[in-house]
């Protein structure tokens, strides 16, 4: 059992969270179960009501989609990644399955407490909109670029 | 639904004639003994006069030594006068203590008359109260169905619990009183007449002015009361809305809307009570100043007769003292007469409401007590119409006929009829036109048993009341009692005997309630041994069998009524464990060992080692007994707790003061809600840094329950060391030794080799706690669990734990899809020869009710029963023998499914 002031250092160390009073994140900390997975456990499974978030606090996960020709690992997560909050914010199933790589310890903070931790604290919610909106850029950025090889490949 | 005879099953309209008719000869007898004592009554009136002026004003003892005869009896002149006893002379001192003697006698002749009468009076009161509640509810039980839309059900019981409670208070006064005080009045009145024409002139023109005066006034009242029952009946209607429907109140927040509506119904009750008040208390005031002046005259008028010598002083005396008596009986008279219409006017209202037209006859529900026919042949319907209260037509012009052991689908767009009319085969809504038989018993006449015990209906709604779930399934088995009860071992066989003749005095249904109703025969089992069989493959048709297994895992059962569980149970505990460590998982319990502290419990059931099953002091706080306070000091503990307890509050303090109060944090961390902040905060300020006996008592207690609640992996304050950890195990055998009598009860302690009553089976395999933080640790733990209690061939002990569980009122303790699943178990129990399922199974997944509705129909064709179905889902129609198809109101299609198919039409549009 690790202490709490570990997963408050941690849990600085995530942009989103960066802002937040150490008194605050404590009591996030606090609120919020920690759970220890062994290797290939699923931590998420794609489809399912999303209900919390997860904070990867030690070890490795990957992120699996579920594809016509199968299952296709789409991403690796390693600590102080967050992971699930889309889901916990509009209420849309799991859009990936989540399977611990080796020992993985994770923070699960609950879409109730996320919610009012964002009514709590203002800047809680700027540093999401900033995350989610880098995110969107990103996948934006990229989105224009597969289209124009797209194109490229069909005029070509 | 049974024939009606709207008139000859009215209810009395006249509460007289009601009483009358049901306590004629007891009213005649008591008023015999009230006849029986006006004699006495009379005499006690006339002794005082007696005592005056013979002893003591010494009127015919004309020398102090002179005698008189007294205590002489003699026969009346009119029976020959003769003299029986000659009596005995007394002088003055003797004839005092006779007369003296004599009155005292009177007194508690007197009183025993009284004694007597009242008793009688309240035991013939409270039978017509009872016999009244039972007709009552013998009404409600035969009201036709659509009442049941009409009424609120906390309107009936308020009516039937307290609306005719005061009838029942009057009923033994409704003849016997006005007799006794109308005769007292009287007697007092002769009394005062034959004394003195005049006195007696004035007390008689007073009484007429109140008896003419007073009831007039109360017309009044009586319109007031009225409108008070009324208003209160509608009061606890809408309570009841509130509290039935509390979910649409929260989620819509109208709860000021509610608020608002009680609190304008209150304000009229207070109205309409204030007038009620205002007059009520004129009108006794007027009593009392017309009582007041009677005297007034008596004195005035009586003293100067008396002063002129026409009045002895001993007469003056007896008239004040006779009209002492008067005003009371005129007075009760007067609110006797009062309760009199008042009572009439509540009967009247109860009885109109009760009075329905159209009720099922009293004989189509009389309890027959030999086992029916099966039903056999042919359904036949012709040309029924259904015509609901607003006059839409439900059904028109329906006729089918089909064998009963055939498999019908009865299909149709919602409100299409096909409901109503499985509605009118199950006999809950009577057609109005057109009949309905079902092997060759037709619905309209036929005693209730005949279809009843061989028809078997399910709907969506089926209501539970509150019960073990194994009596909520065996309860369609009940129809009649079919062992002689076991003796009551709270009464005597003569009480027992009595209360037996009370029922039947009361016109109570006689049959006993105490006997083993369930007919065990009828589902097919020979005796209670073989019927939990039965249930438990009933269950599984159901596909109830997982929910009652997890049921009776995590149900708290008494150990004692399952044989063998409790030594099973200890020997799976071994097994689990052996189990663990061989998997190498032990670490995923923490197992409860009395050496040793286990971290994932809270500090309170570690110093305990056991589970606190309520509290005596009547708060949660471990602390708040004295004996507590002293293991806590004996031990060593008080300080470090204290200690403990000071830095939890300022964790507390610092991490939730700016959480909002309603946070579930606060629930969920459970040391104490944010308006207690402060309180702490001050205290940790002024006193968190002093040695304890600096504490004041109440703070001490204040930090001191706080580290009971403490687990160290749940609140991660760090606040537990291996040296407290230690001295807190230590402590366990100082406090369970000296235990005091009092706090035994309310501790079960843990033991390695017992098993524990008040927790679950699951939790007592286990006996320990699951390690928080393992994600797979739960999971991992309820498999070995279930494979533990399979080898040790336990399922079936654990369903039947699972039976014993309590569905809660109205089943609200299930799920609405196992309420409905339980409603499909209860019509199948009594192995009906026709099944009638009316969307039963609206809130399962399509999956589940296809394979139920599958298992029935094979169940169906292999034991021969009919089946009447009107699926939630109309796919499965093709699964049945024959199709109906209706379409508003009609029956547009019969046929087989494949015919139907080819047919087209409605059928291939609903089925799609």
């Amino acid at each position: 059992m690790g202490s709490i002031q570990d997963e408050v250092d941690l849990l600085r160390r995530i942009p989103i969270f960066a802002q937040i009073d150490p008194n605050k994140l404590k009591l996030l900390a606090l609120a919020s179960e920690r759970l220890t997975y062994a290797d290939g456990q699923i931590v998420v499974q794609q489809g399912d009501a999303g209900d919390a978030a997860f904070v990867i606090i030690d070890g490795k996960a990957e992120v699996i989609i579920e594809t016509p020709t199968g299952p296709t690992t789409v991403a690796h997560l390693q600590r102080n990644d967050i992971v699930g909050e889309i889901a916990i914010l509009c209420d849309v199933p799991r859009t990936a399955t989540i399977r611990a790589e080796g020992s993985l310890q994770v923070l699960k903070i609950t879409k109730d407490r996320f919610v009012r931790m964002l009514n709590d604290f203002p800047s809680l919610g700027l540093g999401v909109m900033r995350v989610l909106a880098d995110r969107l850029a990103r996948t934006t950025a990229e989105l224009s670029t597969v289209q124009r090889e797209l194109e490229q490949a069909r005029s070509g | 639904m049974a024939p009606v005879r709207p008139d000859d099953d009215a209810m009395e309209a006249s509460l007289a004639k009601y009483i009358w008719r049901h306590t004629r000869s007891q009213q005649l007898w008591i008023l015999s003994i009230v006849l029986l004592s006006m004699p006495t009554y009379f005499f006690a009136l006339d002794l005082p006069k007696r005592i005056v002026n013979g002893p003591i004003q010494g009127e015919g003892f004309d020398t102090p030594d002179a005698t008189l005869p007294y205590m002489g009896i003699s026969l009346p002149d009119f029976l020959g006068g003769v003299t029986l006893f000659e009596g005995m002379d007394l002088g003055r001192f003797g004839a005092l203590a006779y007369l003296s003697a004599l009155f005292l006698l009177l007194v508690c002749v007197n009183g025993l008359f009284k004694f007597y009468i009242n008793t009688y009076k309240g035991r013939l009161g409270e039978r017509m109260l009872r016999r009244m509640r039972y007709e009552l509810v013998d009404r409600v039980l035969r009201f036709p169905f659509a009442q049941f839309r009409k009424v609120k059900p906390s309107e009936v019981s308020t009516m039937i619990k307290d609306e005719v409670e005061p009838l029942g208070g009057f009923i033994g006064d409704a003849f016997v009183l006005p007799v006794f005080l109308g005769g007292q009045a009287l007697t007092a009145m002769t009394f005062i007449l034959v004394q003195s024409f005049w006195l007696g002139m004035i007390a008689f023109g007073i009484v007429m002015v109140q008896a003419f005066i007073i009831p007039r006034l109360r017309r009044q009242l009586i319109r007031l009361a009225k409108e008070r029952q009324l208003t209160a009946r509608q009061l606890s209607g809408r309570v009841g809305e509130i509290v039935e429907g509390v979910s649409a109140i929260r989620t819509n927040d109208t709860s000021n809307y509610e608020r608002s509506d009680i609190s304008a119904r209150l304000g009229k009750i207070f109205a309409i009570r204030y007038e009620f008040y205002q007059r009520k208390f004129f009108i006794k005031f007027l009593n009392n100043f017309l009582a007041q002046v009677t005297p007034f005259l008596f004195y005035a008028v009586g003293g100067y007769f008396a002063i002129r010598g026409e009045l002895d002083i001993g007469q003056l005396v007896a008239v004040i003292a006779a009209y002492k008596d008067l005003p009371a009986p005129i007075k009760d008279l007067i609110n006797w007469d009062q309760q009199r219409v008042d009572v009439q006017v509540k009967y009247t209202q109860v009885t109109e409401q009760f009075g329905v037209e159209h009720m099922i006859r009293k004989e189509a529900q009389a309890p027959l007590l030999e086992a029916v026919p099966r039903l056999d042949g042919e359904i036949s319907v012709s040309n029924i119409s259904v015509i609901d209260e607003s006059g839409a037509k439900l059904i028109e012009s329906a006729s089918f006929s089909a064998p009963i052991r055939s498999t019908v689908a009865v299909i149709g767009t919602v409100n299409s009829g096909a409901e109503t009319f499985l509605e009118v085969l199950a006999r809950l809504t009577p057609p109005t036109t057109g009949s309905v038989s079902i092997g060759g018993v037709n619905l309209a006449t036929a005693p209730e048993p005949l279809t009843g015990r061989r028809i078997g209906y399910a709907s969506p709604d089926g209501y539970l009341a509150q019960a073990s779930l194994r009596d909520s399934v065996l309860y369609p088995l009940r129809h009649r009692p079919l062992t002689d009860a076991e003796p009551d071992p709270e009464l005597s066989p003569a009480l027992a005997q009595r209360f037996k003749l009370e029922t039947r005095i009361s016109g109570n249904l006689e049959l006993d309630f105490r006997a083993d109703w369930t007919d065990y025969e009828m589902a097919g089992a020979s005796g209670p041994e073989e019927i939990t069989a039965k249930l438990l493959s009933l269950l599984e048709h159901v596909a109830l069998e997982q929910d009652i297994y997890d049921l009776g895992l995590r149900g708290v059962i008494d150990p004692d009524t399952l044989p063998g569980l409790r030594e099973k149970i200890l020997e799976g505990r071994v097994m689990l464990r052996d189990r663990l460590s061989d998997a190498g998982l032990s670490d995923y319990v923490e197992p409860f060992d009395p050496d040793a502290y286990n971290n994932q419990a809270t500090v309170a059931t570690n110093l305990f080692f056991g589970r606190r099953i309520g509290h005596v002091t009547g708060d949660d706080d471990p602390t708040s007994h004295p004996y507590m306070r002293t293991v806590l000091k004996e031990t060593g503990l008080d300080e470090p707790l204290f200690r403990m307890g000071v830095e939890i509050s300022r964790n507390i303090n610092e991490l939730f003061a700016d959480v909002s109060p309603d946070d579930p944090l606060f629930e969920q961390f459970n040391f104490y809600s944010h308006e207690e902040i402060p309180t702490y905060q001050g205290a940790v300020l002024r006193f968190g840094d002093k040695p304890l006996e600096d504490v004041p008592a109440d703070t001490q207690r204040m930090f001191l329950s706080l580290p009971f609640k403490y687990a160290e992996p749940r609140h991660r304050f760090g606040l537990l060391d291996d040296d407290l950890r230690d001295r807190i195990v230590r402590a366990r055998s100082a406090l369970r030794d000296g235990l005091p009598e009092d706090l035994r009860p309310t501790i079960e302690f843990y033991a390695p080799d017992t098993y524990a009553a008040s927790a679950s089976i699951e939790d007592n395999i286990i006996f320990g706690r699951i390690a928080m933080g393992v994600a797979e640790a739960p999971g991992k733990i309820r498999a070995m669990v279930l494979k533990v209690l399979e080898d040790l061939g336990l399922n079936d002990t654990i369903r039947e734990a699972g039976l014993l569980y309590d569905v809660g009122t109205g089943g609200k303790r299930l799920t609405a899809t196992q309420r409905q699943k339980i409603g499909l178990a209860r019509a199948l129990i009594k192995r009906p020869d026709l099944l009638i399922v009316n969307r039963a199974l609206s809130g399962l997944d399509p999956k589940a009710q296809r394979r139920i509705v599958e298992k029935t129909l094979a169940d169906a064709r292999e034991h021969g029963f009919g089946v009447i179905w009107a699926p939630a889902q109309t796919a499965y129609a093709a699964l049945f023998d024959l199709v109906v198809v209706f379409d508003a109101g009609k029956i547009v299609q019969t046929g087989t499914p494949d015919e139907l198919k080819a047919e087209g039409g409605v059928y291939a549009q609903i089925t799609g």
